[in-house]
């Protein structure tokens, strides 16, 4: 059934099809609305879940990885400052190995005051042990959740489903509603084999000392190495059930292209048009869009940077002292590539400021002007 | 043989690792006894996530969930929460905090928790400083008490924070408080919090030998005279407002008796003395009046 649904309620509905049974949220501009509407499904009974009017989003997710032990799926979602406040506790989720699925709304640090896009909130938790996926649109938003939660569930390590602010958030857009019948196919039950349970009586997260720590972050490691094969694999399950097929990865005229644009979330649907227009002009240009950034598709990017002859890669982000977050691991994953392209790094649209067709146009005329770059970050669209 | 309304069952096993005299561990097996295997527990950081025992040991025969410092009642809601919507209704759902836990850092999670009234036990095992760091001062830690971070040239000048006026305030079913000296009145306080629906709060004066400076043996001599003293009064709160003495002291016992069994209160001068019984005396005014004004 199509909808028109803004992005925020496409992880609304995306949760209630996946049948989760606990939420907890705190409100946040502008993630408010997949709470709300949250609420009035779950008030009107459409789904049988607790929903858990929390004090804070660092509760938010304690209260969700509670819930997760007793072998309940749980959710929530945040922005920015909320995602902040919970990194502990994001390191203990995963640490649990608790499969919670969570949806941030890529909003811009403060402060100054801010509400609008960008991806240092997410991005300041890359080490944080979970999933992260970019979506680029509402049908990839809602589609992802339900993705997530199959994927954390066999893994044992959460997801956060992102989306920017507001370009998604609040934007309205057709998306394609699955089935609840089919829905409950692709994704069964949460049956964890370790919970808390009074029949069985465990204790988690004893002191452990040095002789065994570093073997549960082995542990972890490789649940994120088999994740990579779980993303695509899920994601050709959910093609060949929804119609819509999904990678770690997506590439948009790659194949015979010798400039490469590599970005993430909505810049890079964006770049489709500024593509398509160059490709008029006879430039051999396509895209890579990096979905599922932890775990980061090493393989993937190598095998698809390789073959081109220069690369660039968007970032709406900053790592203060350094450069565009992604850049640093494309270019990281590149390193011991023996043919690898110069691979240029712009810093764009931080605050939410737009990244239209037409800069984008731009940045890709500048560095097709350089062989090399002169530095790791070509700010573009900054007034100074 | 004599009768007591204590269960016989020991649920918390042998070799957990308290500290000889621990006020904690004999509260644990008390409030295990009252409340039964089908309770889970959350612990956050406090003595209690080292007392259990290291990985993969746990010594208290119930399912445990180590957490996060400030999340013992947001654990608590989620476990709740849990459990509810897959049908198992029955089970206790308790969150067990130090005083660091629940005064200071944790208020915050179990005021949201209190105010929702999640059906949750939280009970506070108040050893009145952060005990399993070194001995800290917590806002629990009483007026003129040393500690390492409140040194005899200037010991503790506030009074202890008064939790359980917080709580009551946020009229909750059910409150109390209870000592390790008193087993019959724990055991049936835990019993009763069991059966209400709603956020139920025990709070319990727990003596530590290391942070007090006091004899192991002497624990169970220092939770009794903490309430003949009248520095630590038995109550029940009924939805914050019924307030309800159940031990009663007629004669109260001087606080030097207390005090002076307890290295951290060395320093104090007799005036100190006299201004700390003029604070109890002057808290047990306050409380015969709220006992008549229910």
């Amino acid at each position: 059934m199509r909808q028109v649904l803004m992005g925020n309620h496409a992880v609304s509905w995306g949760a209630t099809l996946s049948r989760v049974q606990v939420i907890a949220a705190y409100p946040i501009t502008p993630q408010t609305q997949v709470v709300e509407l949250l609420s009035e499904i779950c008030a009107e009974k459409k789904l049988d879940a607790k929903f858990i009017k929390v004090e804070s989003e660092h509760s938010a997710m304690a209260a969700c990885i509670g819930a997760s032990m007793t072998g309940a799926r749980a959710f929530t979602a945040t922005s920015a400052q909320g995602l902040a406040l919970m990194h502990e506790m994001l390191h203990w989720a995963s640490g649990a190995r608790t499969p919670v699925v969570m949806a941030n709304i890529n909003r811009a640090m403060t402060p100054p005051w801010t509400i609008w896009t960008d991806q240092n909130d997410s991005l300041s938790e890359r080490d944080t042990g979970w999933m992260q996926v970019y979506c680029q649109n509402n049908q990839e938003v809602l589609d992802s959740v339900i993705q997530a939660y199959k994927v954390s569930e066999r893994i044992l390590l959460p997801t956060m489903v992102i989306l920017d602010a507001f370009v998604l958030s609040h934007t309205m857009e057709v998306v394609d509603m699955p089935e609840q019948e089919m829905v409950d196919t692709y994704l069964p039950p949460f049956k964890p084999e370790y919970k808390l349970d009074p029949e069985d009586p465990h204790a988690f997260g004893g002191l452990t000392g040095p002789d065994g720590y570093f073997e549960l972050r082995y542990i972890m490691q490789d649940a994120m190495e088999q994740a990579k094969s779980e993303w695509e694999k899920t994601g050709k399950e959910f093609g060949e059930m929804f119609g819509r097929e999904y990678g770690l990865v997506e590439t948009y005229k790659a194949d015979d292209a010798d400039f490469l644009i590599i970005s993430s979330a909505t810049i890079a649907s964006t770049a489709r048009v500024a593509v398509d227009r160059l490709r008029e002009r006879g430039m051999k240009i396509g895209i890579l869009r990096i979905r599922v950034f932890r775990p980061f598709p090493v393989e993937r990017v190598r095998e698809i940077v390789s073959s081109v002859k220069k690369a660039m890669v968007i970032d709406r982000n900053i790592s203060f002292g350094a450069s565009g977050i992604f850049y640093q691991e494309v270019k990281a994953a590149m390193y011991n590539v023996s043919n690898r392209p110069p691979i240029f790094g712009i810093v764009t649209g931080l605050g939410g400021r737009d990244v239209g067709v037409r800069d984008i146009i731009q940045m890709v005329e500048d560095v097709d002007k350089m062989d090399s770059p002169r530095s790791d970050i070509i700010f573009k669209g900054v007034r100074i | 043989m004599i009768r007591t309304t204590i269960p016989q069952e020991e649920v918390l096993q042998s070799g957990h690792l308290a500290c000889p005299g621990c006020g904690a561990s004999i509260a644990m097996r008390y409030a295990l006894k009252a409340l039964g295997r089908n309770t889970s527990l959350d612990i956050p950081a406090c003595c209690w996530s080292v007392i259990d025992g290291p990985f993969p040991h746990s010594a208290v025969g119930v399912p445990l969930y180590h957490t996060a410092f400030e999340t013992a009642a947001s654990v608590a809601s989620g476990v709740r929460a849990g459990y509810d919507i897959l049908g198992k209704k029955d089970v206790n759902v308790v969150a067990w905090a130090g005083d660091g836990g629940t005064y200071d850092i944790g208020i915050q999670a179990l005021s949201g928790a209190a105010e929702r009234n999640d059906d949750i036990l939280y009970v506070c095992y108040d050893n009145e400083a952060y005990m399993n760091t070194g001995i800290q001062r917590s806002s629990a830690t009483p007026w003129g008490a040393w500690t390492t971070t409140t040194p005899v040239k200037h010991p503790k000048d506030r009074p202890k924070k008064d939790l359980v006026a917080i709580f009551a305030a946020h009229r909750i079913p059910y409150i109390a408080t209870v000592t390790v000296a008193y087993p019959e009145d724990f055991v049936k306080k835990f019993q009763k919090a069991k059966d209400i629906k709603g956020t139920k709060f025990i709070l319990i004066l727990s003596p530590c030998p290391p942070g007090w400076k006091t004899r192991p043996e002497d624990t169970i001599k220092l939770s009794r005279l903490a309430v003949q003293t009248r520095i630590f009064p038995l109550l029940e709160i009924e939805k914050g407002i019924d307030w309800k003495l159940t031990m009663k002291v007629k004669k109260p016992v001087p606080v030097i008796e207390y005090l002076k069994l307890q290295g951290r209160f060395r320093h104090l001068t007799e005036e100190d003395v006299k201004y700390v019984q003029k604070s109890v005396d002057w808290e047990w005014e306050l409380l015969m009046k709220k006992i008549e004004n229910k």
